[in-house]
């Protein structure tokens, strides 16, 4: 042990009294001790090439040390090391070559090198090389990252060397894309440029559009009349065309200091009141100034006395604007690659159109779901019993609820969904028969009276919830497998949530097919609602079957209130959102109909999703155009879709 | 004709005696103009009242006399509010830019005055040019021809579309919301031009007028009266002639109507457009007292609220209507105003602000499942009664 510590002493002081051994990285550094002393930014390039160039392996910690402001340089010397400071205000030294330390010095003794922000950049980009082949992968995949962000031309030459000793695939795909990206805008071969840009033509990666669009950018260059500027020319501008109006033509014009700035409005003002002379100015009264013209007028005699600028006239205008020519002017220089650019992109674009428009259609899928999701419950109690329940929308709100109780109960959500659907169903399904017994049932023969005491039931219920839970929005959270999208490519996305209250939709329209078409239930209703004095002559317990016929209607509402309210806000009047619109499914679709309902939600939702897609900023206007549709629709099929014919059909 | 028909409706003098006894109670009592025993504010929401009962007997109209059920009357009486709102705000702002631009060193031209009306009446949704629909708002008489016909025209178009395709019944209900709500919805974008969601506010203050509000409260309170004493005359005589025979034949059995050779569809379309006019007649008076309107005012469920007044007071008499109405409506003031004492029970306070909705719902499903009359089915009793006449 003795011995041991002697040789590790030994070796310190061999380290110490003997700095002529071999130290490459420190010999590179006083090779441009210089420039690094010099610290700027104009001067620092060579230095930082030189330390890049020499391939030591230490020279990232050189760099990254340098950009921390933790090298600094021994005045005695003049070496520099990496410096912590100690806990006693001195600073210990260690050496870039063998990271051995060098002892602890006053701060007297040393002088912190303080790169400014100029050239800490430019050390950052000389690191990227280092991370690209850094053993590390997510070093790897950061530097990646970061040259993705802001990308520039020094930064190509690295990421090129670092393909070949890729080794995950992942970052090997990654990095030739970005090459591939790189290589379009800073590679000094203008063949190499179009290449790579026609090889991705029609990707529709944000990255490769981002990355075209640079390279098309324009701006507006002027000539005298019969010149052509010596650059890439995209168009020709003629002033007076719908997109580039006299009006801006002249102010390019006043900008370039071409022409004289027209007069404003304000400054002719300010010129009459600053020339009011015994209430008087241009040689009229001031109290008669009260229109354009007069006042014109006297700013006009101002101009004449050589009191004010002249205004400028339409002539003055038409004379400037036919001396110069307007040309849109590539910043890209090379006109290979902004034709190849060009073509790429509408390529592209055309690509991300067609993806645009498959997207728009899951989109309105979606809402098409919703929307059925919300109405089927209607399409039983109102399609196919004739009863108008306006509290449909507080059944859904109750389900929602429902499932925002269990969750406070059972903390884990896929069970509490679980939980929460059977129990929504079975809350709503007790409400929807409390209600059919206690109201509805003796209201069949008047409807619009049903609709009347149902809307009582309905603000009851609205206001009872808000007295229970609030006015605030309470959260249904989806169960971590539910986040998230499933993304088809970089334009086309739809997330779980909706795909999953899509199949949920299919499945209870499929329940609800099996259950009248299948089922005793099933012949008893439609019996019932057909004439119900014949089906309770053949022994059909009518009274019953409304019952259950509604509680299922009920029910579904409430089923539909737990998907609604996994992606929409729990609130009491999240019901009033949706009563009108699963009204409108209903009749639109054609009542009585399942297939009608279905039909309806379709085009409710396709029609409101196209409508947002004309109008995007604007999904208020969308709804207000789907209800002036619809009443014209009605127009034209005055019983939806799928009207029902024959007996069944009677009012 | 008056006369007789006067005479056959003994009920109409009678409303319109109490009617004017009511007005001259309130003028008698109020700040204004009386003794001050009722503030203002209060004489403001007896206004209001008495416009909302305005519009309730033409509700009472189309729905106990004709049987349709339009969940859309708020809707015209929005619109109503909305045309004369436009005069109101455009006609103060402009008094308003005058007089601060007057202490400009120039005179003002005309477009300077309208640019500033503009930003200040626009600045809110940021824009400052005026839509197309405020070409008029300088003129008193268009504007208030507008409160007559935009409802008028809307519910023309809207009811010869709807009746000419033999939408009945609940669907004739449910597509009648879907226009207030689309109305409501158009509204509420800044790009409606009427401010969305802003609405247009100030309305209380006159143009012009100088007056204070206790004696403007008054002229509103008694242009209402008046306005609620005519409405009640002209539908009480539609009703009572042979086209009140016809429409109520119509609410029947329409179809048998029909083969008696009647046009049905006009018959409704007049029935639907009359009631639109009178509503938006009712909106113009009514937000003026309130001050304040916005798209929120035409939301559907204010036209529901409307065939709630109109149900608990009794449809099918125009008095009903009115009555059921100004209770409903001064009751809902008071509990949801925080007057009503809170009740303690030990274990639970009730909140009247919390539990007057649920009360009123739940006396709504009473009333249509063993009132079908209304208040007004008591007021039969009681005169049955008085009669010596078997209930």
């Amino acid at each position: 042990m003795k011995n041991f510590l002697l040789v590790v002493l030994a070796a310190l002081l061999l380290t110490n009294a003997a700095p002529a051994q071999t130290n490459p990285v420190q010999d590179v550094l006083q090779s441009q001790r210089a420039l690094i002393e010099k610290s700027s930014r104009r001067s620092i390039g060579p230095a930082i090439d030189a330390i890049v160039s020499s391939g030591l392996p230490q020279m990232q910690e050189v760099l990254e040390a340098w950009r921390a402001k933790d090298m600094w340089q021994r005045k005695s010397d003049g070496f520099f090391f990496a410096a912590k400071k100690n806990s006693d205000g001195t600073y210990a030294l260690q050496s870039f070559d063998s990271g051995a330390s060098v002892g602890d010095f006053a701060k007297s003794d040393l002088k912190q090198l303080k790169p400014n922000s100029g050239i800490r950049a430019m050390i950052a980009t000389a690191l990227v090389q280092f991370q690209l082949t850094d053993p590390d992968i997510s070093k790897r995949s950061e530097a990646l990252d970061s040259i993705a962000r802001d990308s520039e031309a020094a930064l190509l030459a690295p990421l090129r060397a670092s393909i070949a000793a890729e080794t995950d695939p992942d970052l090997l795909v990654r990095k030739i894309r970005l090459n591939h990206l790189m290589t379009m805008t800073y590679d000094a071969d203008t063949a190499s440029r179009v290449e790579a840009i026609n090889n991705m033509a029609g990707d529709l990666g944000v990255d490769y559009r981002g990355t075209l669009n640079p390279l098309l950018s324009t701006k507006i260059e002027i000539t005298d009349i019969g010149d052509v500027p010596d650059a890439n020319i995209a168009t020709d501008l003629r002033p007076g065309t719908e997109n580039f109006s006299r009006q801006t033509a002249y102010e390019i014009l006043v900008a370039a200091q071409l022409a004289p700035p027209e007069v404003t409005v304000d400054a002719r003002d300010a010129a009459l009141e600053a020339n009011i002379v015994a209430g008087r100015v241009g040689g009229l009264p001031v109290a008669q100034l009260s229109t354009e013209i007069k006042r014109n007028a006297a700013y006009d005699t101002l101009v004449t006395d050589g009191l004010a600028a002249p205004r400028i006239t339409a002539t003055d205008i038409d004379e400037s604007l036919a001396k110069h020519r307007f040309f849109e002017v590539y910043a890209e220089p090379s006109a290979e690659v902004t034709t190849a650019a060009k073509a790429a992109l509408a390529k592209s674009q055309s690509r991300v159109a067609v993806s645009q428009a498959v997207d728009l259609g899951l989109d309105a899928l979606s809402l098409a779901s919703i929307y059925f999701l919300a109405a089927i419950g209607l399409a039983i109690t109102f399609g196919v019993m004739g009863v108008i329940n306006m509290a449909h929308g507080e059944f859904i709100m109750l389900g929602a609820y429902t499932g925002y109780v269990v969750q406070l109960f059972i903390p884990n959500h896929t069970l509490s969904i679980l939980v929460a659907v059977p129990l929504a169903f079975a809350v709503t399904f007790a409400a929807g028969v409390a209600l059919e017994r206690l109201v509805i049932r003796w209201l069949y023969h008047r409807p619009l009276e049903t609709l009347l005491a149902t809307f009582g039931v309905s603000i009851a219920l609205q206001q009872l919830a808000k007295n229970i839970f609030g006015t605030q929005a309470r959260p249904l959270t989806s169960p971590a497998w539910l986040d998230g999208a499933w993304a088809i490519n970089d334009v086309i996305a739809i997330s779980y949530i909706r795909i999953a209250i899509f199949i949920l939709a299919l499945l209870f329209f499929c329940l609800f097919l099996f259950i009248m078409k299948r089922t005793r239930l099933g012949l008893e209703t439609r019996a019932a609602t057909q004439n119900p004095r014949m089906a309770a002559s053949m022994g059909i317990n009518t009274d019953r079957v409304n019952m259950l016929t509604f509680g299922l209607g009920s029910g579904i509402a409430g089923i539909a209130g737990v998907a609604i309210g996994l992606f929409a806000k729990v609130t009491s009047e999240m019901g009033g959102d949706y009563i009108v619109q699963s009204f409108m499914t209903v009749v639109v679709g054609g009542v009585g109909n399942i297939w009608g309902t279905l039909a309806g939600a379709m085009m409710i939702g396709g029609f409101q999703k196209g409508v947002e897609w004309l109008n995007p900023s604007n999904t208020l206007a969308a709804q207000t155009y789907m209800i002036i549709f619809i009443i014209i629709f009605i127009q034209f099929r005055p019983r939806g879709i799928i009207a029902l014919k024959g007996r069944a059909a009677g009012d | 004709m008056n006369r007789s028909f006067i005479a056959r409706n003994p009920s109409v003098l009678v409303f319109l005696a109490l009617l004017g006894l009511f007005t001259l109670v309130v003028s008698v009592l109020s700040e204004g103009f009386g003794v001050g025993l009722i503030s203002t504010s209060f004489v403001k929401t007896l206004g209001k009242t008495l416009c909302l009962c305005l519009i309730a007997v033409a509700m009472d109209l189309i729905w106990g006399y004709a049987g349709i059920l339009s969940l859309g009357h708020f809707a015209f009486f929005g619109l109503g509010g909305y045309m004369v709102g436009m005069w109101l705000m455009y006609e103060r702002t402009r008094q308003i830019v005058v007089n601060s631009l007057a202490e400009g060193v120039l005179p003002p031209t005309p477009e300077e005055i309208q640019a500033a009306i503009g930003n200040q009446i626009f600045g809110v949704v940021g824009s400052s040019e005026f839509p197309l629909i405020w070409f008029f708002a300088d003129s008193l008489v268009l504007q208030l021809a507008f409160v007559v016909l935009v409802p008028g025209v809307l519910a023309l178009v809207f009811g010869w579309l709807a009746f000419r395709s033999r939408v009945t019944g609940v669907y004739l209900s449910i597509l009648t919301q879907a226009m207030t709500l689309g109305l409501s919805l158009y509204l509420f974008q800044n790009a409606s031009g009427l401010r969305g969601n802003n609405g247009l506010s100030g309305l209380q203050n006159l143009p012009g007028v100088t007056a204070p509000q206790s004696a403007v409260s008054l002229w509103f309170f008694w242009a209402s009266a008046l306005a609620l004493g005519l409405g009640y005359l002209l539908v009480a005589w539609v009703v009572s002639g042979k086209f009140g025979s016809v429409i109520r034949g119509i609410r029947d059995n329409e179809a048998r109507v029909r083969f008696l050779g009647y046009s049905v569809e006009s018959y409704k379309l007049a029935v639907f457009t009359l009631t639109a006019c009178i509503a938006g007649i009712a909106g113009a008076l009514y937000y003026p007292q309130a001050g304040i309107i916005n798209p929120a005012e035409v939301a559907p469920i204010a036209s529901i609220y409307l065939a709630v007044w109109v149900a608990i007071g009794g449809r099918g008499r125009l008095y009903g209507a009115v009555i059921g109405t100004a209770f409903v409506s001064l009751v809902s003031s008071w509990f949801t105003g925080g007057q009503a004492p809170d009740v303690n029970l030990g274990f639970y306070t009730i909140k009247w602000v919390d539990w007057w909705l649920i009360l009123l719902g739940l006396s709504f499903v009473f009333v249509t499942l063993y009132a079908p009359r209304g208040m007004s089915g008591l007021i039969d009793l009681l005169v049955r009664k008085s009669r010596g006449e078997d209930t």
